[in-house]
């Protein structure tokens, strides 16, 4: 059994220690919000924060963020620079599937939680790792500008 | 009623705007909704290229394919055939209706068609599918006549119940409004009279300047749940008492289980049952962690078939072979041998072109409960008919017992066009107690999808002593997937994907002597399937290299060589010369650095790009910017057909650059991103993306983007480093050796 804490909330889990966190949370508990592209740590559309840091829930143990504060895709909105993100995805029309746009999300917002002024290279450092096969990346990068400006 | 419908739909894609005089009841059915309102019924084109409407009449009988509720409560709901995978269809189709019928669009709610293949066949295909940058084309007229009737009947009824001229009322914004008196009537309350008037022969649509939605960039329907983890993909699906299972198929094409040692697998915690089918093997479990590791666990014995030593290279050895044969002649314009035997110039190339995978960013899927007398279906499919019929098949229930629930789909591009996974996942679930939803490793699904072919293409030309073509020498050989996928389509030797973009349409250019010629040659053991761009990726990315190659003979700007060819394509024109302008085209750049061009017609629309590049000492290509001009007739929703030329780019840049699936001992050597690359944010260009405003009837927008993207790259390669790209991938140790 262990005890996560996933946005803001305690929840248990008879899970083996070694499951990834992704299985758990979309096998287990249900949310599905948070997706699953490659099992490797590849493309990105897993990812989630623990303790604010963007990781790859499909090859981070669940024991591993045992005791930390993991935020996923359905709460990101109740952060101020989430909430802004995920307004500069709607004005800017990013999605097409929108399969990947949750780890798209959920990395930008840690981005510019990380750094509220992005350049063209931190984008490109921070949003390398999560792959669009629709090819949404200029207008990702332009969100992200758009999301960084003063409201 | 006369009920002959195919003279309306005949006239898609005709560009005739103001359909005035066409009789409504030819194509439309009024009647009362069940449970109240009304319902019209109407016929969306089977096909586009035939210009047929096969099989939608018999004899008097009329088989409608689409149908518009409005409600009491002034809803209107449409029933649609077409699926939403990021095109964005679930927007840009409701405009139609939405424009013509005077509605707000948030107020068109949609509901997917069931599963018929005889009432919802639509597109292309024949077939119930969503594909072949079809929607829009077929649906374009039908749709705007259905609400334009809908909206006539709408203020016929108001009038009546008024005693006023009908003349002296309009619509807007979901009611009926009679200006002298200011009295107003909602559509909801007028739905009941309208089911009993009779349809009017005469419906005005609206001109292209009174449109207040087609031409504005509405936002997308879909995307506020796609932004925070609402949006219910297949893979997301969620049924009580459901398992999760995945699945190892032979990793040789063709090839069967023998046994399966699962003593391990079954100590595992959480794995639940092992499921033996006869070419795969199957590990149920309560997540898909215990899954995976259930099958990681497993002694497989697999009987490896005929295809055990199959590799790349023999299928290469096949094709190149089948190059030396003569085709099935696809096209032929004048006498090619009299004008190659009087060129100035002879110029020959060989082309190719790999097996690409789709490797949709969601993984197959598919959900399956299986009973004893009916069975659910939960999946995302293009194909939602071919869907219900396989499961039928499987577990031999009626076709009316199978209950499908289709969902968003996590990328298509021509992957769920297919239903071998809804086939597999169905003969799981036969032998499962409950439901049971089969997801697909990442590498299950790159070396189990059905593939984009291989193709080798031989070119001629015979140039005249200006350095102008006099004739023209296409010949290609490779697998044709409608022969597999829809065999009807495949006739005498020929079928439509085959000839797109190098016979009908054929290149845009004048050529006065054209011989186009296509050998069938399929891959032993490979399925080959569509892949977004299909025919044209191959036949656009043939052709307008080599036309490269034949300005480059003459010594002559590839930009000015097109537009001097493309006197009788005023549209291709006028894409070119806005893409070259754009683009900066003859001016300078740094050293190591280059401009290609391409222009092309297909899926209905003109196309041109220009891609800059800089080819490093090292042979690595870095694309900073892409110049793309279209010409797609109206537009319906600008900023989609911008998201999706933008999309299709990024696509074929990806593919150019670094996709390409091989075959060594009858496996596919990839099996995830790391070895089957795709484009990254880093190296994404900058793209611009500019509309010619036309009044002729909308044109594909999914796949144009990406067929004119590989010549343009390869052609900027070419201008940039000298070295001529004829095999994609671009080979980046080649062009290292070369820059050297």
């Amino acid at each position: 059994m262990v005890t996560l804490n996933i946005n803001g909330k305690d929840c248990e889990a008879n899970v083996p220690d070694d499951m990834p966190l992704l299985w758990v949370l979309r096998d287990v508990l249900g949310m599905t919000g948070t997706k699953f592209g490659c099992g490797i740590a590849q493309c990105g559309v897993c990812t989630v924060h623990v303790d604010g840091q963007p990781i790859r829930s499909c090859i981070m143990p669940v024991v591993g963020v045992r005791g930390k504060k993991i935020m996923t895709i359905e709460s990101v909105g109740q952060t101020l620079t989430g909430a802004k993100v995920q307004k500069a995805w709607l004005d800017l029309e990013v999605v097409q599937c929108g399969y990947c746009q949750s780890g798209q999300i959920m990395c930008a917002a840690a981005l510019l939680a990380a750094k509220p002024h992005p350049n063209d290279a931190d984008i490109d450092a921070a949003m390398a790792g999560t792959i669009c096969r629709c090819g949404t990346y200029t207008r990702i990068r332009a969100a992200i500008k758009l999301a960084a400006q003063p409201t | 009623m006369d009920l002959d419908p195919q003279r309306n739909v005949t006239k898609i894609g005709t560009g005739s705007l103001s359909e005035g005089s066409l009789s409504r009841r030819t194509f439309l059915k009024v009647s009362a909704a069940a449970g109240g309102g009304l319902l019209l019924s109407f016929l969306l084109p089977r096909t586009i290229w035939s210009k047929e409407t096969a099989g939608a009449t018999t004899g008097n009988t009329f088989f409608p394919n689409a149908f518009i509720r409005i409600g009491r409560d002034g809803r209107v709901t449409l029933i649609m055939p077409y699926v939403e995978m990021g095109q964005g269809t679930y927007t840009s189709i409701p405009m139609l209706i939405a424009e013509e019928l005077e509605v707000d669009l948030t107020h068109v709610t949609l509901e997917a068609a069931p599963p018929d293949e005889q009432h919802y066949a639509n597109s292309i295909f024949q077939i119930q599918a969503t594909g072949g940058s079809t929607s829009v084309r077929a649906a374009w007229e039908p749709l705007r006549l259905a609400g334009a009737t809908a909206r006539t009947m709408l203020v016929s009824a108001a009038a009546q119940t008024w005693k006023v001229d009908p003349t002296a009322c309009r619509a807007e914004q979901g009611e009926v409004i009679h200006a002298t008196s200011g009295r107003r009537l909602k559509y909801g309350k007028l739905v009941d009279a309208v089911a009993r008037i009779p349809i009017p022969d005469h419906v005005a649509l609206k001109a292209p300047e009174d449109f207040s939605l087609i031409g504005t960039s509405a936002k997308r329907l879909d995307s506020p749940d796609k932004v925070n983890g609402k949006a219910q993909f297949s893979i997301d699906v969620i049924v009580p008492g459901m398992k999760v299972a995945t699945v190892a198929a032979c990793p040789v094409f063709g090839g069967t289980l023998i046994g399966v040692d699962d003593s391990q697998t079954k100590q595992i915690t959480g794995v639940r049952q092992v499921v033996l089918l006869d070419d795969a093997v199957a590990v149920i479990a309560d997540h898909m962690w215990a899954a995976k590791q259930g099958l990681a666990a497993l002694d497989i014995e697999w009987n490896e078939g005929p295809h055990a030593y199959l590799s790349s290279a023999e299928i290469i050895r096949q094709l190149e072979a089948a190059l030396l044969k003569p085709g099935v002649i696809a096209r032929k314009d004048g006498d090619v041998s009299k004008a190659m035997a009087g060129a100035a110039t002879k110029i020959e190339a060989l082309y190719q072109m790999p097996f690409l995978a789709h490797a949709t960013m969601e993984p197959v899927s598919c959900t399956v409960h299986v009973r004893k007398d009916s069975c659910d279906v939960w999946v995302g499919s293009q194909v939602l008919a071919r869907a219900q019929a396989t499961v039928a098949d499987v577990t031999g229930l009626p076709k009316e017992k199978i209950h499908m629930h289709n969902q968003l789909l996590g990328g298509g591009f021509g992957r769920r066009l297919e239903v071998d996974f809804i086939t597999q996942a169905a003969q799981i679930a036969k032998q499962v107690d409950g439901p049971v939803k089969v997801v697909w490793t990442r590498e299950e699904d790159i070396q189990h999808d059905i593939y984009r072919p291989y193709y080798c293409d031989r070119m001629m030309a015979g140039l005249d002593k200006h350095g102008m073509p006099v004739a023209w020498s296409h010949r290609s050989a490779g697998s044709s997937i409608y022969a597999r996928w829809h065999p009807p389509a495949f006739k005498d030797g020929l079928d439509p994907d085959v000839l797109e973009g190098a016979a009908e349409p054929p290149p845009p250019y004048a050529l006065p002597a054209m011989l186009v010629e296509y050998v069938r040659q399929e891959p032993p053991g490979i399925p080959t399937g569509f892949w977004r761009g299909v025919g044209p990726t191959h036949n656009v990315f043939v052709v307008e290299s080599f036309i490269d190659e034949l300005a480059a003979a003459a010594k002559k700007d590839p930009v000015e060589y097109r537009l001097a060819l493309l006197g009788t394509s005023p549209r291709a024109k006028v894409v070119l010369e806005l893409a070259a302008e754009r683009a900066g085209w003859g001016q300078p750049l740094p050293e190591g650095c280059g401009r290609g061009v391409s222009v092309q017609f297909v899926f209905g629309s003109y196309v041109a790009q220009v891609v800059e590049v800089q080819v490093a000492k090292n042979g690595e290509v870095r694309v900073p910017r892409v110049v793309c001009a279209v010409d797609c007739g109206v537009v319906v929703n600008p900023d989609t057909v911008k998201a999706q030329m933008e999309g299709g780019i990024m696509f074929g840049l990806a593919a150019a650059l670094f996709s390409e699936i091989t075959i060594k001992n009858g496996r596919v050597e990839q099996g995830n991103f790391n070895d089957y690359r795709t484009l990254r944010i880093n190296e994404a260009p900058a793209i611009e993306v500019y509309l010619v405003k036309s009044g002729e009837a909308p044109g594909g927008i999914g796949e144009p983007g990406t067929s004119a993207l590989a010549p343009a790259l390869t052609n900027a390669i070419f201008a940039a480093s000298g070295t001529r790209i004829r095999k994609l991938p671009v080979n980046r140790a080649e062009l290292r050796s070369a820059m050297l």
